[in-house]
């Protein structure tokens, strides 16, 4: 078990290898009740999500859900987050563990609307079924028709009796669903699940294997490819910027980013040469220093090591040969095109 | 599950006495630690190993992890087969997947080491 944000987590269960294929081959299950949870309710709920976050909340209907951020007045990331329409006067945000705080303060000190904040988190567990075997574990467990939510839509129904948000979002590449329940519930449907997914090999899964499977299918990790430094056009988010949709907090700074032009720019990369690139790596042009590796590692499924790391516009071409200062030594890299890994038959 | 005829240091490396020669590997709870071992570096044969340096880097998919050299000496056998199948320090930590051999140089340094029951309480501790 780890430390993380006030959580005790594990890494692994029984290896991140084996965890990590069985999500991309069956199912797996992981226990991310860290999460944050913000509601935003009361007549004005949409002016202020609107107003706080950069994708186009007003586009939601109820029941669909929308990856968003947070940015400061300076266009840097507070946080990325999930947007959840719930009624027309009230929106459910899922944030990261770490930010929850800084997200609720920031939102609530921007709340000039009729609408109110609630800190949520200590009111829910989140455990995320990830996997192509994923829906029919979860069906074993629930009369909700799960083939009736769309990818990034949900539900709220039970799961073996207690009642759950079922949303059919991930932060894996895969098919899945995410399940907000009362922590008092969460063990015992944590083990229901293990057992639903039994027949189909599933296995309980660690951060380790959650980091490893957002990096292959490219889902950015607060604290390493976006901080309060990055802004969206950086790393390759401008599609969840709406730029028309009216006012909202770092427009203004994106809006002067984009009559300057964009200096640098999230790529992925293969490592050609042995060695494992890792976050914070510097990343060498021509034998100069460019840029930073934000997140890097062995790619389990694809059986490759893999990177993502910020390069200077101008060297920011697929297909580039790169180095990766691995331990002092320049190793051969390249860069590719990404996700480095897509589901072949999305929902 | 920790022979009793090796020694061990805190860092989680061992060493077998074979000879003149000290057989150095990482421990089991080393390889339980790190997980799935993915990339293994190897110090060069004919470098000189003193006690308590780097001598190599074992990577796990979640991490990396510097190795210490438990004993002085010269490098004069590495492991190569573990550059081809790292996953046997997984598999067998304490025996095919040795890491080097080095010549000892002051044998007298395998007194500071921990002997097995020390550090099966070192284990103990961590877990």
């Amino acid at each position: 078990m780890v430390g993380f944000g006030g959580w005790e987590m594990p890494v692994q269960y029984s290896g991140i290898v084996e965890e990590h294929l069985a999500v991309r081959r069956a199912v797996g299950l992981f226990d991310v009740s860290h999460m944050g949870e913000i509601e935003i309710r009361g007549p004005e709920a949409l002016a202020l999500t609107e107003f706080v976050t950069t994708n186009q909340a007003s586009r939601l209907r109820v029941g669909q859900a929308q990856y968003s951020a947070l940015l400061y007045e300076h266009g840097g990331f507070v946080d990325d987050l999930l947007v959840h329409k719930v009624a027309d006067d009230h929106y459910f945000l899922c944030v990261n563990a770490a930010n929850q705080e800084k997200d609720y303060e920031h939102i609530r000190r921007r709340n000039r609307f009729r609408a109110e904040v609630e800190f949520a988190g200590p009111r829910y567990a989140q455990l995320a079924l990830q996997g192509p075997r994923a829906l029919q574990t979860l069906a074993k467990l629930t009369e909700t028709d799960l083939s009736a939510i769309a990818y990034y839509h949900f539900t709220d129904g039970r799961v073996a009796g207690a009642p759950a948000r079922i949303a059919r979002t991930g932060y894996t590449g895969e098919d899945g669903f995410e399940l907000y329940l009362a922590p008092a519930e969460a063990p015992r449907i944590f083990r229901e699940l293990l057992g639903a997914g039994a027949e189909f090999g599933i296995r309980p899964c660690g951060l380790g294997a959650r980091n490893t499977l957002r990096l292959e299918a490219k889902m950015a990790l607060y604290g390493h490819e976006i901080d309060a430094s990055i802004r969206p056009p950086e790393a390759d988010l401008n599609w969840i910027v709406k730029m028309d949709k009216g006012e909202f907090v770092g427009r203004e700074a994106l809006e002067r980013l984009a009559a300057a032009g964009v200096r640098r720019k999230l790529m992925g990369f293969e490592m050609r040469g042995p060695g494992i690139a890792r976050d914070g790596y510097p990343v060498y042009v021509e034998g100069r220093p460019a840029g930073w590796v934000t997140s890097g590692g062995p790619a389990p499924y694809l059986n490759k090591n893999i990177g993502l790391c910020y390069l200077p516009l101008e060297l920011a071409r697929i297909g580039r040969p790169i180095e990766i200062a691995v331990r002092g030594r320049l190793i051969p890299a390249e860069t590719v095109r990404t996700p480095f890994y897509k589901r072949a038959r999305p929902d | 599950m920790y022979p009793d005829e090796f020694k061990y240091t805190r860092e989680h490396e061992w060493v077998k006495v074979e000879g003149d020669l000290g057989v150095v590997g990482i421990t089991f709870h080393a390889q339980q630690a790190l997980g799935d071992i993915v990339y293994v570096e190897l110090p060069k044969v004919g470098s000189q190993a003193v006690q308590g340096k780097a001598i190599g880097t074992v990577e796990s998919v979640k991490a990396v992890s510097d190795i210490y050299a438990p004993v002085s000496g010269e490098v004069v056998e590495v492991n190569e087969t573990l550059t081809q199948t790292p996953e046997l320090l997984n598999r067998d930590p304490h025996g095919e997947a040795w890491l080097a051999k080095i010549r000892l140089s002051a044998p007298e340094e395998l007194e500071r080491l921990l002997s097995a029951a020390q550090y099966r309480d070192l284990v103990a501790e961590e877990s």
